[in-house]
This record gives structure tokens, sequence and C-alpha cells, in this order.
């Protein structure tokens, strides 16, 4: 149902929380295989928009399509396409790496005979084969989120949605997120990221997008604007927006 | 899409306040409800005879009975809010269902009043775990809790759908309880409709004269319609000022 | 598309089963809470033999109200805390098979520490509990109260107030389930002639149901966003 048209596309978009106007009339098209780093400042309603994305919130109007499915109305068909990664672990503490990926295979409905092998394969992948049978609760925040990816590409998503993905990580950890995310991007997967780290996002990303103030200040390819450009025109828009 | 859509908005509204701001079937809904009640209280208080058995605190049985049915019909109005809220998002529906939830709640809390001050004389005591009272005081508690959930949640639109959700299971509860004690005979509350085990002539049942019977249809078709109607017609309009005003406050913000 | 409804649910249900059998954190704590209230109980009723039989049911399905309502904080916190109740419903399950899942692992939970009671609570008062009616009762009423409880819970626990807002919330909605087990409870316990308090167990079974549907009906409301 694809076609020819964008992966993800949003029209009109609009999301009010409490008659406060969070995306305002927000129009986005995102192809098959981009790697987009959303920035913004705290409120800008990025966290908002990922939520939208991934079918955990309802738009209060405008539309949403991804891979031609109409969001929400027809989200059942897209979840199984979406990983998210969120700041929080979306993880349970009383189970092992190994027990949470498996009970996460059989919510997405994944082929009992693979998913042992599947999952060795992940844990290897995020670099914890060895920790695979210890509780998630002795992990640190670091292998916390490398397991919550883990979990995120357990149903091989088309679609990867990262919400703040780097949030408490030491400089080992966020390398290592470095390597899976561009390796994600290397296997073709359509990768939506928000983050507060300018560097790292021009750095991973392929198309960059600043949202102020409920709408898409900037929008361009990562190779644009290098690092220092790019602090100054996110200033920019910032503040332009609180000026107002 | 503005909240302001929703409501209904004249123009007029703005020059005028207090009672010439009224929509005129108000005026006269309210006026009617003055005047019945003021006819129902005479009939009451001097009009229906004194009661042999019990004298005159028989006469609060008027308004007992009424206010629970009074109470009734409001959170009827809550649970029809409710539902027609989820169904259509309306914040109209859940003006209304917050409005039945605080009408009926006041009317429930009359009820129990007026119960216990009939019983002090009648039954030597101020309360009984008779089952007819505790559902009677569930009822005011399960509406309680629901207004204490509205208050708990900021976010208005989780406010507003879990206080639906909420309608409809305090009305299954009030009326699996109600249907509880029909089934179970064995209290000592008078039974005024339906069977008793008690000998009708006994100490507390009732024995109704004309004037009597007369009294309590007139006030209880009183206090069952034109009372929780107006009286939730007032706190809808004044839900709705109160969710201007919220809509233009969040316009300024927005800006 | 989805996966299919009873593997959700049963997948939610074993994982809460997993978890609970590894930290035995929620049997403990509802466990400890049941015996100290009945403990409690006995001391501050001072009850003699003739009021011990009128009393004991109720004290019995008051302390496994409670000890459930514990057991739900727990249960339905355990998903918030790490966002866990989003990421089932990142999943393309049915959202009612979250409410099946949870609803048999909580009602579980309640029903065991009612069972345990009954022991517990024959030694402590010297009167049998364990009787095949009772356990019945047992059986129908942990199931109304851990219905509704379980959509109550999950309402409180995205609120504000979460924890305190429960037992306001449960305890009236409970009420005719608890009325009928009581009934049920104090005519078994005292021998009642089978024909006298049948009705209760009887209205048990469609107050279950009808709080079964309703809740099953409003759960897809209660974690929409």
């Amino acid at each position: 149902m694809a076609e020819k048209s964008a992966l993800i596309e949003m029209r009109a978009l609009v999301k009010t929380y409490d008659l406060l106007i969070v995306l305002r009339k927000l129009d986005l098209k995102i192809e098959r295989g981009e790697f987009v780093a959303l920035l913004g400042p705290n409120g800008s309603g990025k966290s908002t928009l990922l939520r939208l994305l991934s079918g955990l919130s309802k738009p209060t109007s405008g539309t949403i399509f991804i891979g031609g499915w109409e969001l929400p109305r027809e989200a059942a068909a897209v979840r199984a396409q979406i990983g998210m990664v969120s700041h929080r672990a979306l993880l349970y503490e009383n189970l092992t790496a190994r027990e949470n990926l498996q009970f996460f295979a059989r919510l997405y409905n994944l082929p009992q005979q693979d998913i042992d092998a599947q999952i060795r394969l992940l844990l290897e992948r995020v670099g914890l084969a060895k920790r695979g049978d210890s509780l998630v609760r002795t992990f640190s925040r670091g292998m916390q989120q490398r397991l919550s990816i883990a979990r995120a590409l357990l149903n091989n998503p088309a679609v990867l949605l990262m919400d703040e993905p780097y949030t408490g990580l030491d400089q080992d950890a966020a390398q290592v997120l470095d390597g899976l995310l561009t390796q994600a991007y290397a296997d073709g997967r359509t990768i939506l990221m928000t983050s507060h780290d300018l560097d790292r996002a021009a750095r991973l990303a392929s198309r960059v997008l600043i949202l102020s103030r409920g709408n898409i200040g900037y929008d361009a390819p990562a190779s644009a604007l290098n690092g220092q450009q790019l602090s100054e025109r996110y200033s920019e828009i910032t503040s332009l927006a609180t000026a107002r | 899409m503005s909240a302001i859509g929703n409501l209904s908005s004249n123009p007029n509204q703005h020059a005028r306040s207090g009672i010439a701001a009224w929509p005129p079937l108000l005026r006269i809904l309210t006026l009617a409800t003055i005047i019945a009640v003021a006819i129902g209280l005479y009939l009451g208080l001097f009009y229906s005879g004194t009661d042999i058995d019990q004298g005159q605190v028989q006469r609060l049985f008027y308004i007992h009975l009424s206010a629970f049915t009074g109470a009734f019909i409001a959170f009827c109005g809550t649970v029809l809010g409710g539902v027609q809220y989820l169904r259509t998002r309306n914040v109209q529906w859940d003006s209304i269902a917050l409005a039945g939830a605080e009408v009926g709640l006041a009317l429930s809390i009359l009820n129990l009043v007026t119960g216990m001050i009939w019983a002090r004389p009648i039954w030597n005591t101020w309360w009984t775990w008779d089952p007819r009272l505790t559902s009677a005081a569930i009822m005011c508690l399960t509406y309680a809790a629901y207004l204490m959930l509205r208050s708990g949640i900021e976010n208005a639109e989780q406010r507003r759908r879990f206080a639906s959700i909420y309608g409809i299971l305090a009305i299954t509860t009030v009326i699996l309880t109600l249907m509880i004690t029909r089934i179970r005979p064995d209290t000592i509350h008078p039974v005024v409709i339906g069977p008793s085990v008690q000998n009708p002539n006994a100490e507390g049942a009732f024995e109704f004269s004309e004037r009597m019977s007369m009294t309590i249809g007139i006030n209880s078709a009183i206090w069952s319609t034109l009372v929780p109607v107006t009286l939730m017609w007032h706190r809808v309009r004044l839900q709705n000022l109160i969710e201007r005003v919220n809509a233009l406050k969040a316009e300024v913000l927005n800006k | 598309m989805n996966t299919p409804f009873f593997q959700a649910a049963w997948a939610i249900l074993r994982k809460d089963l997993q978890t609970e059998l590894r930290s035995r954190e929620l049997l403990s704590s509802m466990g400890l809470f049941a015996l100290l209230s009945i403990f409690i109980f006995s001391f501050a009723l001072e009850l003699d033999r003739i009021a011990r039989q009128e009393a004991i049911s109720g004290v019995l399905w008051v302390t496994v109200v409670f000890a459930s309502i514990l057991g739900l904080n727990r249960s339905l916190a355990m998903e918030r805390d790490q966002g866990n109740l989003d990421a089932m419903l990142l999943a393309p399950i049915n959202r009612t098979a979250i409410f099946l899942g949870k609803l048999i692992g909580n009602y579980l939970f309640a029903l065991t520490i009612g069972l345990l009671l009954l022991p517990v609570m024959t030694v402590l008062f010297n009167m049998s509990l364990i009787q095949p009616w009772l356990l019945l009762v047992l059986v129908l009423g942990t199931l109304g109260f851990s219905t509704v409880g379980t959509l109550l819970a999950t309402m409180t626990v995205q609120t504000r107030a979460r924890e305190s807002l429960l037992p306001i919330l449960m305890l009236p909605i409970a009420l005719p389930v608890v009325i009928a087990a009581v009934k049920a409870s104090t005519s078994i316990l005292n021998n009642v002639p089978m024909g006298d308090w049948i009705a209760w167990p009887q209205i048990l079974v469609v107050v279950d149901f009808v709080y079964l549907v309703l809740c099953f009906l409003l759960f897809e409301f209660v974690i929409e966003d």
C-alpha cells in the first residue's frame, strides 16, 4: 500500500492537551530509510509527536499515515511494524533479560520455533549475550537501554521511534547505542529520533528537524549545516519562539 | 477545533448578567420549581393529616422519599451523560454528568438526614445497619467518591473519561444494591411499595389516608422531576461558564 | 493482524505469575497484611463465642477485600513504573487482552490469600471455615471485586493521587459483592438450611456476570489516549 508515497506522512496534525496546543497543524513526510533527528526544547512537542506516531496517543485533528495505514483508525495494522525506545526502560525488573524478550515475542506473535535463536542473536547484537539470564533489576541504565533496543528490534520493525534514548547513558553505553543505530540505519530501517544532543544528531542522522512551539522551524539534510552552524540556527529558532 | 464550538455562544449573554442572562425557559422552570416546592411543603406540613402512630415526625416522609427519587433521577443523568460523553466526546454531556452527581449527592444526603431524624423518635436510634439504609449510605459514598475522582485528575480529557466510566459503575452499584435489598425483606425499614413481612398495622409500616397519598404523590412528582432538572440545568450553565473561561485562558496561552 | 486474544492474555498472565513466583512481593505483602488484619480484629473485637459466629464472615471478607486492594495497587503500579503499560499498548494486541491477563492474575492472588486465610481463621477462631460451600462463595466473591478492582486500579494508577484513590473508588462498587458474600458466608458457617441462603450465591453469580461484562466493555476507555 505504500507505493510512491512517503512511508510516514502527517497532514495538518494538531494535538492539544487540555486546550493547550502542543502541535499546530504539523505537516511532515518521512521517506523509507531516512534517519530523522528531531530536535527542539522541552515542551516543543517532540515526545508528543512520537507518541502520536506510535499509536499511544490520538491526534486532536489531522491525519497520520504510516505505510499507507491511517492512524489511529488502523493502528492495529501498524503496531507490528513499529519499534519504540523511550527514556523509560519499558522492561520488567523481576524478569531476566531473556524472559523479558520472550514475553514481548509472545505479545508480538513471533513464530515460536525461531524465537530462542532470535533472542540469542539480539542479545549478542546489543552486547548482552552473557547477561541473558540476569534479572533486569541488576542492570545498569546503559544495559537496560540496550535491552530496550533489543526489545524494539524483536519484531523486525520497519520504523524505529526513539524518544531521547541517550538520556542517562555514559560514554561507553552511548557509543554502543551509536553503533546499534547506525546498524539499524544501514539495515534500511526508518528511524525517527528525538534528542537534545545537536552534535550527535548531526553526526548520525540523514535529516535534521527542529521543532519549536509545535511547528517545524527547520528541515534539511544533516549535511546542510555543520555542528556549529546548526547550533546557531537552533538558538535562533528557539529564541524566536520565546520572544514572540 | 476550539472548545468554544461546543458551547452555545449567545452574544447577548455578554451584555446581561444575573437572572437576565438565563434562558426564558429556565426562568419559568425555576419559578415553577420554587412554587411547586412551596406547595408541596404546604401539603406536607398542613394539608395532610397527622399520622396516628407516629405523630408529626411522619411528615418528614414526604421529603424523605421524594429526595430519594430526585437523587435517583439525577444519577440517571450522570450515567446518561457519561455514556454519551464516551460516545460523542461532547463536553456538554460530561457537564450534565457532573451536575447530576452533585445534585444527586445533595438530594441523597437530604434523604439520609431526613431518614435519620425520623428514625430517632420512631426506632429510638439515629442509625441502624439495615440493608436499605446501608444502600442509601452507599449511594452517597459512591457519588462522593465520584466527585473525589474528578477532583484528583488535572487533565480535563482524562478526568471526563474516567468520571464517565466511574459514573457507569456507580449507577450499576446503586441498582444492584437496591435489587439485593428487595430480594431479602429482612429489614426493619418500612416497605412502602411492595410486600412487607410485617403486619401492615404494626409499627414501622404505613397506612395511607387519601390526603397522605395525594401529598406523597405530588411531592414525589415535584422532587423527582422539577427539582433535579432545574438544579442540574443551573449547574450545567455554571459549568459551561467555567469551560468558557478555561477556553479563553488557553487561547491567550496558545498565542 | 493482531496477536490472538487468548495468547496475548495468557502471555501477560504468565508474565505476572513468573514475576510473582520469583519475587513473591505481592503474595507476601498481601499475606502478611491479611494475617495482621485478622489478629487486630481478634484483639479489637474481643468476640465471645456467639458474637464470633456472626462476625467472622465479616472479618474474613473485609480482610480479603483490603488485601486485594494492596495487591491491585502493587500489580498495576508495577506496570506504570517502568512504563510497561505503554509497552503493552505498543504491541499489536487487543486492549481487552491486557484486562483479561491482569484480571486473572489479580484474581488468583486474591483467591490464594483468601484460601490461606480459611485454615488460619479456623485455628484462631476455633470454627471450621473449611467448608465446600464457603469455598464456592470465596471463589465467586473474590472474582467480583477483582474484576472491578482491576479496572479501577488501571484507572487510578494513571492519576495524580494514585494508590490512595483506589480504596475510595473501589469499596462502594465492591459493596454488592461483599454484601452477598458476607450474607452467604454467615449462613453457611451457622449451618443454616441451604434453602434460606442459596439466594445469595445466586446473586453473587449475577453480580459477577454484570461486572465482568461491564468492565470488559469499559476497559478500552481506561487506557486510551
